[in-house]
């Protein structure tokens, strides 16, 4: 489980690519690559700089102006999906 | 049908390699394909292979690290965004060539590990390097670069799959490839010596499930049951001229590594067409793909979309017809022929290694 106060960033191995036949965003590994949707894009962008948790989600809820419980809950189980396959560094 | 968008391309820089590993995926004729792209050409293919919607490059072999331009080659695929993967057996072995790699824009390296033994290492690949690809373990992961471990797993190391996971843990790998050998080419020919049998594969499978289980998160590990043993056909390369292209050191466009095997494909050349022309226009890449060349029973079979058919190299090889159900699904009317392997795999190993054919093209062109 990851909790709101953890500072999460992408792990080396994964990286965020531009797609530039479709615009969308993809995460690459070895391998592997992760075709995101624009609120998964928007999150692993967040990432980047070894946010909390609870901060990512207030970015998002600020910039969506959405339930704050509701993309909590939606980050978190998309950031566990990510550390499952390694790719995030949770601190 | 719409053509499918390719999102790897597999470089196979050269076919050159210090190693003589029995199982080797490249081709039997290795010396057909000595005349290797130059550096140019190599450019050209990666970037045409971005214009076609390719995100990852494997540069592989053979042995890759043989190419003098190799930074060259990570650079220009880099350059193309592409996320570049080095596929190595760490052979010649040089710290000061991997930081230059890096520096060039490498992304993640795959070190293949033969055995842990000794001997079983010098059986299957005619040496053994360990402490030397130790090494190169060592300076990957102090240069930061993301490491998995490869493991080619036969009769003759699956008793050891657990040094393997140990292995893995101790140089930082981040994966672990315990993969089951592929009985074709170099492997076919060696089967008899190479097939485990059946329990040997379940008592490996329910080790790297524990270990995979064990270090969720830290190490992601592989362990796919072979074909032979799964009753259904593995999904080949995802499904012929789908997701991948593969290119040969010579030049020649193919879906898999292992296509120039089937006999009455033409595959074209980089040389003489683009890469686009080649995938979208090919006789030999439309040949297989989608479902229409299909023939009962995979034609109105459920799973056809998982498994696309399974693998046409190993129709050809086994029924000598690219175009019949893989015999390695049990509903293939020919799985007799994969069943017949798997029995004689069940009798009790000889107190020696058998003599195997070792894959032999070295490093001297």
């Amino acid at each position: 489980m990851i909790g709101a106060a953890a500072r999460v960033r992408l792990a080396q191995k994964a990286r965020l690519q531009h797609d530039r036949l479709t615009g969308k965003q993809f995460l690459l590994y070895p391998e592997r690559g992760l075709e995101l949707s624009e609120s998964a894009a928007r999150i692993v962008a967040l990432c980047g700089e070894e946010r909390t948790i609870t901060a990512i989600v207030d970015e998002l809820a600020a910039a969506s102006g959405e339930p704050r419980e509701r993309i909590e809950t939606e980050v978190i189980s998309f950031l566990e999906a990510l550390d499952d396959r390694g790719l995030l560094v949770v601190t | 049908m719409k053509t499918p968008r390719p999102y790897t391309l597999v470089a196979e820089l050269t076919y050159r390699c210090p190693m003589a590993c029995g199982y080797c995926s490249n081709p039997l004729d290795l010396a057909r394909h000595a005349a290797e792209l130059e550096t140019a050409d190599w450019i050209r293919v990666f970037a045409e292979a971005a214009g076609l919607g390719v995100l990852q490059a494997n540069l592989t072999g053979g042995e890759p690290l043989v190419r003098g331009d190799l930074g060259e080659l990570v650079a220009a695929a880099h350059a193309q965004q592409l996320y570049v993967n080095l596929i190595t057996s760490g052979i010649p072995a040089d710290g000061g060539r991997l930081a230059e790699l890096v520096a060039a824009g490498l992304d993640s390296i795959q070190l293949s590990v033969q055995d842990v033994d000794p001997h079983g290492a010098a059986w299957i690949a005619g040496r053994d390097d360990l402490e030397a690809k130790l090494e190169v373990a060592e300076v990957a992961r102090a240069l930061g670069l993301p490491l998995t471990l490869n493991v080619v797993i036969h009769r003759g190391n699956i008793a050891r799959v657990a040094d393997f996971v140990a292995l893995a843990e101790k140089i930082g790998a981040e994966r672990l490839e315990l993969a089951n050998t592929q009985y074709l080419g170099w492997a076919l020919a060696n089967r008899d010596a190479l097939l485990p049998a059946r329990a040997e594969i379940e008592r490996a499978r329910t080790i790297a499930a524990t270990a995979a289980e064990r270090l969720r998160g830290r190490i992601e590990i592989l362990f796919v049951r072979p074909d032979y043993y799964a009753d259904r056909p593995r999904a080949c390369m995802d499904g012929w001229a789908r997701r991948y292209i593969v290119v040969t050191p010579d030049g020649i466009v193919l879906p898999c590594h292992q296509a120039t095997s089937i006999a009455g494909l033409a595959f074209e050349n980089v040389r003489g067409r683009a890469l686009q022309e080649i995938w979208n226009e090919s006789p030999a890449m439309k040949r297989f793909r989608g479902e229409d060349w299909m023939p009962a029973p995979c034609r109105t079979c459920d799973e056809r979309d998982a498994d696309f058919g399974g693998c046409r190299c190993q129709a050809f090889a086994l029924v000598g017809d690219a175009g019949a159900t893989d015999p390695a699904c049990a509903l293939s009317p020919r799985h007799e022929l994969v069943r017949d392997a798997r029995l004689r795999a069940e009798q009790p190993a000889p107190a020696a290694p058998p003599a195997i054919r070792l894959r032999r093209m070295r490093t001297t062109a």
